[in-house]
């Protein structure tokens, strides 16, 4: 692949070349023309061609990424807000796209239409207030739209009423991985501080604190699915951003503060692997990998792992340091069943102290 | 050649005295001529923009081929590049030095300086800047924070990596990144160097503009670049003291033990002492200068556009009034959306309402702009020079990556693609793109004046800007899908993700894409050197153009006219204007009325 890639480029290249060569040929032919390095009628005449063939190849590209590069969109969200989220994303890009095919293909049309002749008067037109009155208010009114139903989605999303049952977890993020911190019996995360960090308690719960006994502290993140999470992030070092793309959730983690975030699970870790979209998802990148571990192993390398069943993650999506790249934590939606099993397998801060 | 300069000036021009005699250092080097700043401006913008250009290729082959082992890297990376593969750190380095490079020293020195330095005096009938001594120090000033800038690349722990953000505390504490040592410090000193500079040029153009016009020359009757560059220098003396205050805060946090910024850390297994800053406060301080940036590169490539677009079409700028208003408009919105840029950081949910709001309604002067770019082709008698080439693609660009703006700027669409590879296609698109076009329209379009007469080979242009227009294209659109696919920037490789090793292809198809329009530049770059020795001496006027830098004599010299200045009885845009009985253009068998001109007999008088 990257030999044929490399040789797409050496080819392109030569081409380019040649075709330079060629230009500049005819340029030194041309010189003793009358115009000289100002566009004549030829030159008119040859780029307002190359403008509606570039308007194809621009359509073409939009098209093309459209039709092949959509598949990589994240699949339908996994969280209750999400599917607004989803819906004012396919409405705004349904929009930007029929403002992008209009004023493109006017753009190019009106280059290629009245192209430079000799003898061509140019209109004057300096102004009309009406027009400008029109094209003024349509943006006015639209985007009023996109404001007005854009906000009232971030108000739903962020000034979050809390259920009754909310479960509340602590993000903790620390160079470069995650933790997490389930708030216990009590739902009350306790009192903690960077100056607490000692020995085992590396999330520097404070020891004195009644409501931290209870605290769970895990390395994997088990959301019990249709219950309200409410997430408290906080940071031992630098700034970090907990991305969980298939939620259609992210806030940044900041250091000295506690910010938070909500969501609800709608979708299980298992309901999600049996979607067509993911199966779909997982055949092709096993596909890759198998063909990629070919390689590697006639190279002597060990063969990468499987990828055939997936699981939702939390990453990190604000640069934190050399591994920032590196910086992941499973995501797991169960019933409410299988989370009450697992969290009773972890250990509380009061018991993982005691040790 | 200078001799007989001197000449003509003694015997004609009473202000030109103080130009008696030019040493090779007067001359070329320690200029306080206006029209010899600008081409020192140009050429180390565009030197820094090779660098800068040269580091993307190298991270995009990263990117586009993970950890393999490459001798490029062993040859420019040395010690970064073990056995030839990229190491993880001087990644981060790349991307944050590329995005330094490109944001301050190509697009906002290399363009507006350059542009604003050559054509403020020469379009407004002025003999040279308020000050051409502040001018001259302004240049020194940018030229040293250039040098500071590519010295910190062979700092022993590497140049700064923490982003061009340079958020805290990762660019405040070297235990978190090697880089934010030495490098970091460097960076710091040249960016305060920088907004010196950059200030003594805003101020300056503010002052010329308003006192130095010719007779004749009203507000209404500046050519638009005016407005773009005299604007652009308002929203820099507003906002760049800003960012100076950000740097001197983290200076003092980083070398003072201050805490503006930093609270409650835990780093290298101890307790930090600071207590009681935050990182939030850096970013609003931060954005309160990035944002407005933005409008600073690309504002004066807007200008540049559409002085190029009205010459070209042989028609007046649509809506000249509407025009301005919008660059207004823009300038002023510009200021106060900084916060779309930290929905998810943390700050208040009511705030990022508000910005969102201020956000979409600047989208509303930048349409205005756009239709009156497509009102202004219709219509036309379109001259396909290569700067009017790159006119029309800025206008392409600006709507496809303007368009993105609108998701970006809806703070609840931002939750899901904010840092994503679909903010990185957004924003080369619209500022990135835009404004190199914007750059290279005004090269074009104005080489003969720089270079006395001489003309930059026009079809070595057109290769230069079809390439460059597929290739852009080719790069930035299809960066918008990877973006929609959750894949965050500014990571190294995606080997941990396997999720993404179905985007491997399309990020090898975009480098690919990179390294042939980056190489494409180097046309470019032949046709400029080579068309400085050997360029072909054109007419005083090539264009046709109303604007008066066009009626001083190709010969440069200090005073830009010989004898009196001109003065001005009209707008420049008067293209095409037809007499009063619609039998023959104002000037019979000429399509341009140029400002020095009078009204004539037969003809309207309009507004301006």
């Amino acid at each position: 692949m990257t030999v044929f890639l490399v040789l797409i480029v050496i080819i392109l290249f030569a081409v380019a070349i040649w075709q330079m060569n060629k230009i500049y040929a005819l340029s030194k032919g041309n010189s003793s023309g009358e115009s000289g390095e100002v566009a004549n009628g030829k030159d008119n005449r040859i780029n307002a061609k190359l403008m509606v063939m570039f308007m194809v190849f621009l359509y073409f590209l939009m098209f093309y990424c459209f039709w092949h590069y959509s598949k990589f969109y994240l699949p339908e969200a996994s969280s209750a807000h999400g599917s607004k989220y989803d819906n004012l994303m396919f409405i705004s890009i349904a929009l930007i796209m029929v403002v992008q095919i209009i004023t493109q293909f006017l753009l190019h049309f009106f280059a290629y239409k009245y192209k430079g002749k000799k003898g061509q008067r140019a209109l004057f037109y300096a102004d009309n207030d009406k027009l400008e009155f029109i094209w003024t208010i349509i943006p006015v009114i639209v985007l009023a739209g996109l404001i007005i139903y854009g906000l009232f989605t971030w108000s739903d999303i962020m000034n979050f009423d809390e259920d009754e049952d909310a479960l509340v977890v602590e993000l903790y993020a620390q160079r470069f991985n995650w933790k997490a911190r389930y708030a216990g019996e009590d739902n009350i995360l306790g009192d903690a501080n960077v100056r607490f960090i000692e020995g085992i308690n590396q999330l520097g719960i404070d020891p004195s604190d009644v409501d931290g006994q209870d605290d769970v502290v895990t390395q994997e993140l088990h959301l019990p699915v249709g219950r309200q999470v409410i997430f408290k992030l906080r940071s031992q070092d630098v700034l970090h951003s907990a991305y969980m793309p298939h939620f259609r959730a992210q806030m940044n983690v900041v250091p000295g503060m506690i910010t938070q975030f909500s969501f609800t699970p709608t979708v299980t870790t298992e309901e999600i692997r049996k979607t067509d979209y993911m199966q779909e998802k997982m055949r092709t990148i096993q596909e890759i990998r198998k063909e990629k571990s070919k390689e590697l192993v006639a190279a002597g390398e060990p063969a990468l792992d499987d990828y055939d069943e997936f699981d939702y993650y939390l990453l990190c999506n604000k640069i934190c340091g050399e591994s920032h790249y590196n910086m992941q934590m499973k995501i797991i939606v169960e019933s409410q069943e299988d989370y009450e099993k697992w969290i009773k397998t972890q250990k509380t801060f009061e018991a993982s102290v005691a040790q | 050649m200078s001799a007989n300069a001197t000449a003509l000036e003694h015997a004609h021009d009473d202000h030109a005295h103080h130009d008696h005699h030019q040493t090779f250092i007067t001359k070329y080097i320690f200029s306080t001529d206006h029209k010899m700043i600008s081409k020192q401006y140009l050429i180390t913008g565009l030197i820094m923009g090779f660098i800068g250009i040269a580091m993307s290729i190298l991270f995009r082959m990263q990117l586009a081929w993970p950890e393999k082992s490459f001798t490029i890297f062993e040859v420019f990376l040395g010690k970064w590049a073990p056995d030839g593969v990229m190491d993880p750190s001087i990644y981060l380095s790349l991307v944050t030095i590329h995005g330094t490079i490109m944001v301050f020293f190509v697009l906002t020195a290399g363009l507006s300086g350059t542009f604003s330095n050559l054509l403020i005096p020469l379009q407004i009938g002025a003999r040279d800047m308020a000050s051409g001594f502040l001018n001259m120090v302004s240049y020194w000033l940018f030229f040293l924070s250039a040098v500071i800038m590519c010295s910190s690349l062979f700092v022993e722990a590497g140049p700064a990596a923490a982003g061009w953000t340079i958020y805290p505390p990762l660019s405040a504490l070297p235990e978190s990144i090697s880089a934010s040592g030495a490098g970091m410090t460097l960076w710091l000193v040249s960016m305060a160097i920088f907004i010196a500079s950059s200030l003594l040029g805003s101020l300056n153009y503010v002052v010329t503009v308003i006192n130095m016009r010719t007779k004749g020359m009203s507000m209404t009757r500046l050519p638009l670049t005016i407005w773009a560059f005299f604007v652009t220098a308002i929203i820099g003396i507003v906002s760049f003291p800003v960012l100076l205050s950000a740097a001197l805060l983290l200076i003092m946090d980083r070398s003072f033990g201050t805490s503006f910024f930093l609270s409650d850390i835990y780093i290298g297994g101890e307790v930090l002492h600071n207590s009681g800053g935050s990182p939030v406060l850096f970013e609003h301080l931060f954005w309160f200068l990035g944002h407005p940036e933005v409008y600073i590169v690309l504002l004066p490539a807007l200008g540049i556009s559409s002085e190029v677009i009205a010459t070209n079409a042989r028609k007046p700028i649509f809506g000249y009034r509407a025009m301005i208003a919008s660059i207004l408009a823009i300038a002023f919105l510009s200021t106060i959306v900084w916060g779309h840029h930290m929905f998810v950081s943390g700050m208040n949910p009511f705030l990022g309402s508000v910005f969102t709001f201020t956000t979409l309604l600047i989208a509303i002067p930048s349409a205005v702009k756009a239709f009156n770019y497509i009102t202004t082709l219709w219509k036309g008698n379109l001259q396909m020079n290569p700067a009017m080439l790159f006119s029309i693609g800025l206008v392409s660009t600006f709507i496809t990556g303007g368009l993105t703006g609108i998701i970006l700027g809806d703070s609840t669409l931002d939750i899901n693609v904010h840092d994503t590879y679909f903010v990185v296609a957004h924003f080369h698109l619209v500022m990135g793109i835009s404004a190199l076009y914007g750059l290279f329209a005004g090269v074009y379009h104005w080489f003969p004046k720089m270079f006395e007469g001489k003309m930059l080979n026009k079809n070595l242009g057109y290769v230069h800007f079809w390439v460059t227009a597929i290739g852009s294209y080719a790069v930035f659109f299809p960066m918008h899908f990877i973006g929609m696919a959750g894949l965050p920037r500014r990571y190294y490789s995606n080997t941990a993700f396997p999720y993404f090793d179905d985007l491997a292809d399309v990020n090898m198809m975009i480098t690919v894409a990179a390294i042939i329009t980056a190489a494409v530049q180097l046309v470019f770059l032949y046709n400029f050197i080579s068309s400085i020795f050997y360029g072909k001496k054109g007419p005083k006027n090539p264009w046709k153009s109303n604007t008066l830098e066009w009626t001083t004599e190709l010969k440069h010299i200090h005073g830009n006219w010989v004898g009196e200045i001109p003065s001005v009885y009209r707008w420049p845009y008067d293209y095409s204007k037809l007499n009063e009985d619609e039998t023959d253009y104002v000037i019979a068998g000429q399509d341009f009325v140029p400002q020095t001109v009078p009204l004539q007999e037969n003809e309207e008088e309009m507004n301006h």
